[in-house]
C-alpha cells in the first residue's frame, strides 16, 4: 500500500499549491480578531454585494442578534452572537453581567481541505494564492463536498436557477461558498468584508504575517487577563494542516457553533482504502466459494 | 460554569450552563443534500457488483441457468444505478464532469469511473449473451465484472465514512464490510426469485450466509460506535433498521428453510431479503442526517479527544489556564 500511502499523503503546505511553479503567489488568509467585533454586519452586507449572492429570506431566529444563523450557500460570512454571563477577565474582574461576544465567521480555506480532495469533478480547487474556490462552471452538484466540510461551510444553492440554466433545471443545483474573493485578489485588491469591517476585526494579508500578528495580539490579551483568550486554526499542525482563515476567539469554539478538534476526513482515505480492498476480496472469496461448495439445489 | 442570564424572567437560548455547549443547538456540520436516489443506489449498486460475482462463480460451477439470471439481474442493476446518481445531481446535464479527472482522494470519483467500467462490462456481457455472439468478448467482460464488482458493492462504504458525519467517519473500519454482506444478501436473493429452486443452491447460499455477516457486522459497528451509534435506534434510521433485521431475518428463515423445496416460498424470502437489505442502507443514509443535525455528535467526540490528548486546533496564552 505504499504507494497508495504515497499518492494520498497530505504535503506539508496547502495540497496542490505547490503546482502552480512560477505562477505561485504568497498565500495569503484572513486572522478575524473578535475581541474587536462590534456585530455590525459590514462583512455580511460587503459580502453578499460583491458577489453577488441572492436574497435567501429572512427569518427572525430570536437568537440574540442573529437573523442569518449559519454560514451557506447564500451566506458566505456570517456573525455570531452569544450572550453569556460570564466575567470578562479570567481571574474575575469585570464583574459577572452580560459578555456579549460576536464572531464573523467564514470558510476556513484549510490547508489540508477536505472539501477539495472529495470534489469528484475537480471543480473545488487550490487558487495561487493557496486559498479554496469552488469553479462554478464545473460544479455539478454532486453535493459530496457538502457534508465533507467539517465546518458546515459549504452547502447546495436550491434558489431559483439563473437564466442561463436549461429549462429543465428547477434549482441552481451547485453549492457556493467564500472565495476569499478571488477575482479581488487577482486584481490586487483585499477581500470585501475585510476593506468593510470598520474595526479590523476582519485583517486580510500574509498568512505568515497574521500568524506574527495574531500571536502578538493573544499575548497582549493573555497579559491583561482576558477571559478565554484563544487562537483557533492559527497552528499549522492542527488536524486541517491549519487555517487559511483562523480566529481569535474568547471561549471554546464550540459556543461559536465551531468544532473544537476539527480533523480533513481524508487523513484516514489510505486506511479505507486498503480497508475497502480486503471487503472486495472477502465478497469476491465469499461468493465464489459459496456457489462452487455445495450442490446445485 | 453560571447559570443561564435571564432576560424578561426567560432564560436566554445560549447553551451557557448545560453540559454539552453549542450555537443555540444549531448542528456543525452541514446535512448531506443527497436524496432519495442515493440508498437506492447503493442497493442497485451492491445488487450489480454481487450478481457478476454470483454469475461468473455460477458458470464455473456449470450453472448455465444461475449465471445467467445472475448475470441479467446485475445488468439491469447496472443501467438503474447510473440514472439514479445522475438524477440525484444538481445538474444533472454536468454528469460527465465526474470522469474530467481521476482523482484517488475522491472516493465518489472513484467510484464513478469504477461503476462505468464494471456497469459497461455487465452490459456488454449480458447483451452478448443475450445475442448469443462474440463469446470471447463475453468470456472477457464477464469478467472484468466480476472483479470490478465486489468494489462496486463496498467502495461506497468508502464514499460514506470520508465525510466529517460522525457516525459514518467512525463507522468506516465496518461500512465496506455491511455493504458488501448486504449485497451478497441481496444479489443471492434477487437471484433465487427468478431461478428455479432445482438450480439456486449458490444464490440461496450466498443470501442466507450475506443475511447473517450483515447482521453480525451491523451489531459490530453500533458496538465499536458507543454513543454516536445510538442513532441507529432513533427517529427514521431507527425504524429502517428494525425493518431490515425484521425482513432480512424472516426472508433468510425463508429461504433456508423452504426455499429448497418451494418456489413460493424461494419468490418471498427473496423479496424479503431485498427489501430488508434497501432498508439497510436507508437506515444508514437516515442515520447520517440525524448524526450531522445533532451537534452533540460532533462536539462531544472532539472535547472527549482534546482533554485526553490536547489539541493544536486552539492556542491559548503562554501558560495560562482558562
Ligand atoms: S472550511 Fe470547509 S469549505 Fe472551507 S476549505 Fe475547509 S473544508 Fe473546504
Ligand atoms: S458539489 Fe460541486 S464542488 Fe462540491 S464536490 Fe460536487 S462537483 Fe465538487
Amino acid at each position: 500500500m505504499n504507494l497508495l500511502q504515497d499518492l494520498l499523503e497530505p504535503t506539508a503546505g496547502p495540497d496542490g499549491w505547490d503546482a502552480y511553479g512560477e505562477e505561485q503567489k504568497e498565500r495569503v488568509g484572513f486572522f478575524t480578531d473578535t475581541s474587536v467585533c462590534i456585530g455590525c454586519k459590514a462583512c455580511e452586507v460587503a459580502c453578499k454585494e460583491w458577489n453577488l449572492i441572492p436574497d435567501d429570506g429572512h427569518v427572525w431566529t430570536g437568537n440574540s442578534y442573529d437573523n442569518t444563523g449559519e454560514l451557506s450557500a447564500n451566506t458566505w460570512r456570517h456573525v455570531a452572537f452569544i450572550e453569556q454571563e460570564k466575567p470578562l477577565h479570567a481571574n474575575g474582574d469585570g464583574g459577572t453581567g452580560l459578555r456579549w461576544l460576536m464572531e464573523s465567521d467564514v470558510c476556513k480555506h484549510c490547508t489540508h481541505a477536505a472539501c477539495l480532495d472529495v470534489c469528484p469533478t475537480g471543480s473545488l480547487f487550490r487558487t495561487e494564492f493557496g486559498t479554496v474556490v469552488v469553479q462554478q462552471d464545473i460544479c455539478n452538484g454532486c453535493g459530496y463536498c457538502v457534508p465533507a466540510c467539517p465546518f458546515g461551510v459549504l452547502d447546495k444553492r436550491h434558489l431559483a436557477p439563473a437564466p442561463d440554466l436549461p429549462a429543465f433545471a428547477k434549482e441552481d443545483g451547485r453549492v457556493w461558498k467564500c472565495t476569499l474573493c478571488y477575482d479581488r485578489l487577482k486584481g490586487g485588491d483585499e477581500p470585501a468584508c475585510a476593506k468593510a469591517c470598520p474595526t479590523k476585526s476582519i485583517q486580510f494579508g500574509p498568512l505568515e504575517e497574521l500568524r506574527e500578528r495574531a500571536d502578538a495580539r493573544l499575548a497582549k490579551l493573555g497579559a491583561e487577563g482576558w477571559n478565554g483568550a484563544q487562537l483557533y486554526g492559527r497552528d499549522p499542525d492542527d488536524g486541517v494542516g491549519g487555517f487559511g482563515a483562523f480566529f481569535l476567539l474568547l471561549d471554546d469554539p464550540e459556543v461559536y457553533g465551531l468544532p473544537p478538534d476539527p480533523v480533513v476526513t481524508t487523513r484516514d482515505l489510505p486506511q479505507m482504502w486498503t480497508n475497502m480492498l480486503a471487503a472486495a476480496g472477502a465478497l469476491l472469496a465469499g461468493v465464489t466459494a459459496l456457489a462452487l461448495i455445495g450442490g446445485r439445489r | 460554569m453560571t447559570g443561564a442570564f435571564h432576560l424578561d424572567g426567560k432564560p436566554s437560548v445560549t447553551a451557557e450552563g448545560t453540559e454539552m455547549r453549542s450555537y443555540y443547538g444549531r448542528p456543525i456540520i452541514k446535512d448531506p443534500v443527497w436524496t432519495w436516489e442515493i440508498p437506492t443506489y447503493l442497493f442497485t449498486g451492491g445488487l450489480a457488483g454481487a450478481s457478476a460475482v454470483l454469475s461468473s462463480a455460477a458458470k464455473v460451477a456449470g450453472n448455465e441457468k444461475l449465471a445467467r439470471t445472475a448475470l441479467y439481474l446485475g445488468a439491469a442493476a447496472d443501467v438503474v444505478s447510473p440514472a439514479l446518481l445522475i438524477s440525484d445531481l444538481g445538474r444533472p446535464e454536468r454528469f460527465h464532469h465526474m470522469l474530467r479527472v481521476v482523482k484517488l482522494t475522491s472516493p465518489m470519483n472513484v467510484g464513478s469511473w469504477v461503476l462505468f467500467v464494471s456497469g459497461g462490462a455487465s452490459t456488454t456481457a449480458a447483451a452478448l449473451q443475450l445475442l448469443g455472439r462474440l463469446k470471447p468478448l463475453r468470456a472477457v467482460a464477464s469478467l472484468v465484472a466480476a472483479v470490478a464488482g465486489p468494489v462496486l458493492a463496498t467502495y461506497t462504504g468508502v464514499l460514506f465514512a470520508d465525510t466529517a458525519v460522525p457516525v459514518w467517519h467512525e463507522g468506516r473500519h465496518e461500512l465496506p464490510w455491511i455493504f458488501g454482506a448486504s449485497a451478497a444478501a441481496s444479489a443471492g436473493a434477487a437471484a433465487c426469485m427468478f431461478v428455479s429452486p432445482r438450480d439456486a443452491g449458490p444464490a440461496r447460499r450466498v443470501a442466507v450466509a450475506g443475511v447473517l455477516a450483515e447482521g453480525a457486522l451491523m451489531q459490530a459497528m453500533e458496538l465499536r460506535l458507543g454513543t454516536v451509534g445510538e442513532v441507529y435506534h432513533e427517529g427514521a434510521a431507527g425504524r429502517f433498521s428494525l425493518a431490515a433485521k425484521g425482513m432480512a431475518t424472516a426472508g433468510a428463515a425463508l429461504l433456508a428453510r423452504r426455499g429448497r423445496k418451494s418456489r413460493t416460498a424461494a419468490i418471498a424470502g427473496g423479496a424479503l431479503v431485498c427489501a430488508g437489505e434497501l432498508c439497510l442502507r436507508w437506515a444508514v443514509f437516515k442515520a447520517g442526517f440525524q448524526s450531522a443535525r445533532d451537534p452533540k455528535y460532533v462536539v462531544e467526540p472532539q472535547r472527549r479527544r482534546v482533554e485526553q490528548h490536547g489539541t493544536n486546533a486552539t492556542t491559548k496564552p503562554g501558560g495560562e489556564t482558562l
